[in-house]
């Protein structure tokens, strides 16, 4: 039993206990806090037994396992079609979809022409980055949703209490997530790529709300979209490349394999958002706040992202390459412009997610070792910021009762905490010193030699990021005239989830050039952005970002205390000022959403459209060349 | 610290002024007479200003926004007023609704008078204000 | 590719006599061209205007005001903006990293829209989310430049590309026109003084520093003059291999944002995105597409 064994199957454990913990709040905070340690140490044991090695095969010659897999192939397409069957007879292309994907596959299985192998798991240092973020970031979101479900449902009494199956289906997604990672055969990759998509059904349907289930079905069928992509590509390998063994694949000729890789691809970017499939992600948000952080940070889109990584070496230096890479700039650049045009919270979190999976895409799809190094960082940053941002816009959501950010005005003073950790979060998302914002510097670095698309791509969608993160920023560092909420005692178990986020988001900043040295730098080689004259300069400035929170603490001498400048109108309410006839009026301030330019109706279309059309001219490039 | 001499920035309200004196203010600030020359500036806002610049005279609509505007103002600070009807409400003062000059509201360190005022007086005024407000200064560190 | 603070045989005393001397003197640099600004401003409005040293009174006397505040905070966020300034210019004047730079500049300035922001004074934030739209506009053009001069010299690092014996603009007078076009905005001048007003008795007051009073004040001006300081230095570089050349062109630029200054009325913000934006996209993004086709 070693660790890969163990992380594949351990989650299992919980996930099934946890389905006999109905509305038993005690048992599930203790299977899951147990569980969770259990899987925190399990990643970082591998992470540390994986120092020094670069990558290695793990080989299972009998034929039970790869049964199993089969098996379980079976269930899950079963499940499938289970759960349309509530669907209207209109929509029957979605079971249609699921029977054809799996009837290919599983008939290549039983029928005995899919290629002999046995090296089913392959472990290397982009599985154990992968591991670490899916352990350590999925697991304090896990030990979070306890928390969160027991209010969630103390506030929503419509909703039927099946917390406990929520729960486990975070674990179930452990399970896929992880056997996804270090799974070396594609049909097994296949196997845990459907029960993810699976699980993020159980959790957007959640509510059953008909909005939930609408958007439920809508990710469903666009990510049976991305495994009828997945499941042509392994037809095609065991057909013409005669191989389902990944690392074979990737190292053939690029020119025999680029097919399969493609069709692999394009599963990859639609489990990761990008456009045309963005929708889905965007409907994901009526879920309870704990799967959008599950689903954005550290599993499902990281998923995606994950395979086109894998598959960067044979997109290196090809024209499919460079389209992923602009199909990847697209959605960075209409991600980061729809967000602007957004109030609600989750929303604005799910369009950056978009684009910075776009961003992590680019680089996979340009593919030379600085940009896949990245692109990891990406990943790791990321997912750690992202998952902080969202579990704390589900704490305010559950404290207010809104996710409207225009509610957020002034949170720093109504519900200091929970603002000070939004802070954090949103400074990792672009803020100087902090993880993304030195990914960022990485991606632009990387791209500066190559030409002179992707550079501008980046530095305008970095533009956009920066006007609505900081716009959002500053309403939570407003000063209200409004009472501070009673909220702390509501919060229980979500602190050990917020503050450990938050304090992974620091803590990575400085801790960013050992990741490097130890896992990254030996993969893809040595990368300017470990050096040691830019670590300096950003503990420098991180050193300084000391500085914002000392003013919390900060005694002030010669202050005076005056009121804001009204035109000399103040009157002794705050916020009003003397109107016309002696009347006192409030005035009030909104922020900038530039619907002009920047709304969903204005670039969501030609997004899509234009995505499209990209995507066509590959395939049929591809076509036509070979 | 002899600066506020130097760079005393103005804040001009216009309390229930005919306009004339305004006009002469603003024509303080053009090229003929050029004012900032002497490193004075109108700034419109309270908070930047060190000298307070009032024409017109005090009535029951503007009184509460000139308290308003004087206690905006950081300290040191002189109050100029400028013309015969912020000096004294001039012909205004027996009016229903007018209080009379500005002294009845804030303290006046300068008085300028005239109808309207000149911009040479003007500009004297403010230079006398200057001196109040570098006393204001020594006064306060004292 | 070398992206270290300092180059291979990196000197650290070089580097920290640079810092030392640019703390130093970008403040008083930063103040007479202030000055000399304000000067030639009064003699295009035929007027004399006031003494070249007129700035620093300014500020002095501004550090001996009452120190107004409207809220507990709202004052430090702005010694944030200053300081992040200074720390801006002193990785490009120590020769460090243009992007590292470049990024520490945008923090300062998600500073000095932070600190208007809890201002909750409306004139303030008008002026912030002005000044949000100003770095939109600007910011492209500026990470850019940075693009630019690496495709040219080969390096992000100040102290490789002053040491690079091609002239800059000669491959990239397309980046120079547009980083002079945004300079506009970062100089805070008409017709882009948006956020920060130049004169105060017009709608938005004193935008984003409508609240800032005494030391508040000072520091914003300080922290304004380090900024000016190191744009002129980012203009500089495109003529680094000429030193001469490089002051007087910079002394040039400078004149003309003057006369840009003095001539124009300030822009709305739609016209003042679409026109930045334009100008990265055809004369910085086309100058250097031009750059890729050429070099085969």
């Amino acid at each position: 039993m070693d660790w890969v064994t163990f992380l594949i199957l351990f989650p299992l454990i919980p996930a099934v206990l946890l389905l006999f913990t109905k509305k038993n709040y005690e048992a599930q905070k203790w299977i899951v806090l147990i569980s969770s340690i259990l899987i925190i140490i399990g990643s970082i044991g591998l992470a540390v037994e994986q120092i020094g090695h670069t990558g290695g095969f793990r080989y299972i010659s009998s034929h039970f396992t790869n049964n199993l897999v089969m098996l379980g192939d079976v269930i899950v397409a079963l499940v499938f079609l289970y759960i349309c069957r509530s669907l209207p007879l209109k929509k029957y292309w979605i079971p249609l979809m699921v029977v054809i994907q799996y009837g290919l596959v599983l008939y290549y299985d039983f029928a005995g022409k899919m290629p002999e192998m046995n090296r089913y798991i392959f472990l290397d240092n982009l599985a154990v980055i992968m591991a670490l973020v899916i352990g350590i970031v999925g697991c304090l979101i896990a030990v979070y949703t306890v928390g969160y479900m027991k209010k969630y449902h103390e506030h929503h009494h419509e909703i039927p209490d099946r917390s406990h199956l929520f729960i486990a289906t975070v674990f179930l997604f452990f399970f896929a997530m992880y056997g996804l990672v270090f799974s070396n055969s594609i049909t097994w990759i296949y196997f845990f790529w459907e029960i993810t998509t699976l699980c993020s059904f159980i959790m957007i349907s959640y509510s059953k709300t008909e909005e939930a289930m609408n958007n439920a079905f809508r990710a469903v069928w666009m990510l049976l979209i991305g495994g009828l992509a997945f499941a042509m590509g392994i037809i095609y390998a065991a057909n013409v490349c005669n191989t389902i063994d990944l690392q074979l694949l990737l190292a053939s000729k690029k020119s025999l394999v680029l097919v399969p890789i493609l069709f692999l691809c394009f599963a990859g970017m639609n489990k990761a958002a990008q456009y045309p499939f963005g929708g889905w992600l965007l409907g994901a948000m009526v879920a309870p706040t704990p799967s959008s952080a599950l689903l954005h940070s550290s599993t499902m889109v990281k998923a995606g992202v994950y395979l086109v990584l894998r598959c960067s070496p044979i997109l290196q230096d090809t024209d499919a390459g460079a389209i992923i890479a602009l199909i990847g700039g697209l959605s960075f650049l209409a991600g980061s412009a729809l967000a602007i045009s957004q109030r609600n919270a989750k929303k604005v979190l799910a369009y950056s997610t978009i684009a910075n999976l776009g961003l992590i895409i680019l680089c996979a799809g340009i593919g030379t070792p600085f940009t896949l190094s990245a692109a990891l960082l990406l990943i790791i940053f990321h997912a750690v910021a992202k998952a902080l941002m969202f579990i704390s816009v589900g704490s305010v959501d559950n404290a207010t009762g809104s996710q409207d950010i225009e509610d957020m005005y002034g949170l720093c003073y109504n519900m200091h905490r929970m603002g000070i950790i939004m802070i954090i979060g949103i400074s990792g998302m672009f803020l100087a010193p902090f993880g993304m914002l030195i990914s960022k510097m990485a991606v632009i670095q990387a791209l500066a030699l190559r030409n002179p698309i992707f550079p501008p791509i980046v530095i305008f969608g970095g533009s956009l990021m920066l006007f609505f993160w900081t716009k959002w920023m500053g309403y939570l560092i407003a000063i209200t005239d409004k009472k501070p909420v009673e909220y702390h005692k509501d919060i229980g178990i979500e602190w050990i989830g917020l503050w450990g986020l938050a304090g992974l988001t620091i803590i990575s900043v400085v801790f960013y050039p050992y990741i490097g040295k130890l896992w990254i730098v030996p993969m893809y080689g040595e990368c300017p952005l470990f050096s040691e004259g830019v670590q300096l300069t950003i503990l420098l400035m991180l050193v300084m970002m000391i500085l914002p929170p000392l003013t919390i603490v900060a005694r002030r001498r010669n202050v005076v205390f005056t009121k804001p400048y009204l035109a000399g109108v103040n009157v002794e309410e705050k916020g009003e000022y003397l109107g016309s006839l002696g009347a006192s009026r409030s005035w009030s301030f909104r922020n900038y959403y530039i619907e002009k330019y920047f709304s969903e109706k204005k670039l969501l279309n030609a997004t899509i459209l234009s995505s499209l059309i990209l995507w066509i001219l590959m395939f049929v490039m591809e076509n036509v060349m070979s | 610290m002899g600066f506020f001499k130097k760079s005393p920035w103005v804040l001009h309200y216009d309390g229930s002024s005919c306009n004339g004196c305004d006009i002469e203010v603003l024509a303080a600030l053009m090229p003929k007479y050029d004012i900032e020359r002497f490193g004075i500036i109108n700034t419109g806002n309270p908070k930047h200003a060190d000298v307070f610049l009032i024409t017109g005279s005090v009535n029951s609509q503007n009184i509460d926004v000139i308290k308003n505007l004087y206690e905006q103002m950081g300290e040191p600070k002189v109050v100029v007023a400028v013309g015969a009807c912020a000096c004294t409400g001039h012909f205004f003062a027996e009016c229903y609704n007018t209080l009379g000059g500005i002294d009845k509201v804030i303290p006046v360190d300068v008085y300028a008078p005239g109808c309207a005022a000149r911009p040479e007086v003007i500009i004297d005024a403010v230079v006398k204000g200057l001196a109040v407000l570098e006393e204001k200064k020594k006064n306060k560190q004292k | 590719m070398d992206i270290n603070v300092c180059n291979g045989e990196c000197n650290v005393m070089s580097v920290i006599i640079a810092v030392i001397i640019f703390l130093i003197l970008a403040p008083l640099v930063g103040g007479l061209i202030s000055g000399a600004d304000r000067i030639i401003t009064a003699r295009m409005q035929s007027r004399v205007g006031p003494p070249v040293l007129q700035p620093f009174y300014d500020v002095l006397k501004l550090f001996g005001k009452q120190n107004l505040v409207v809220n507990k905070y709202h004052g430090d966020y702005v010694l944030c903006f200053l300081i992040f300034t200074i720390l801006s210019g002193c990785i490009f004047f120590g020769g460090g990293n243009l992007l590292l730079a470049i990024f520490a500049l945008i923090v300062a300035n998600v500073f000095i829209v932070l600190a208007a922001y809890c201002s909750n004074s409306p004139y303030a934030l008008i002026g912030a989310d002005r000044e949000l739209l100003q770095m939109l506009s600007a910011e492209p053009m500026l990470l850019l430049t940075a693009v630019a001069l690496f495709q040219v010299t080969g390096s992000f690092n100040v102290s490789e590309i002053i040491k690079t014996n091609r002239m800059p603009f000669i491959y990239l007078p397309g980046v120079f026109i547009a980083l002079t076009y945004i300079l506009t905005i970062k100089l805070r001048k008409s017709p882009f003084d948006l956020s920060t007003s130049h004169h105060g008795h017009q709608e938005l007051v004193k935008g984003l520093t409508t609240e800032f009073a005494g030391p508040s004040l000072a520091y914003f001006e300080i922290a304004h003059w380090y900024e000016t300081v190191f744009m002129l230095g980012l203009v500089y570089l495109f003529f680094a291999n000429v030193p001469i050349l490089g002051v007087l062109v910079v002394i040039g630029v400078y004149f003309i944002e003057i006369l840009i200054d003095n001539v124009n009325a300030r822009f709305k913000w739609e016209l003042m995105l679409k026109s930045a934006w334009l100008a990265t996209l055809i004369l910085g993004v086309g100058n250097l597409f031009l750059l890729y086709i050429l070099s085969f």
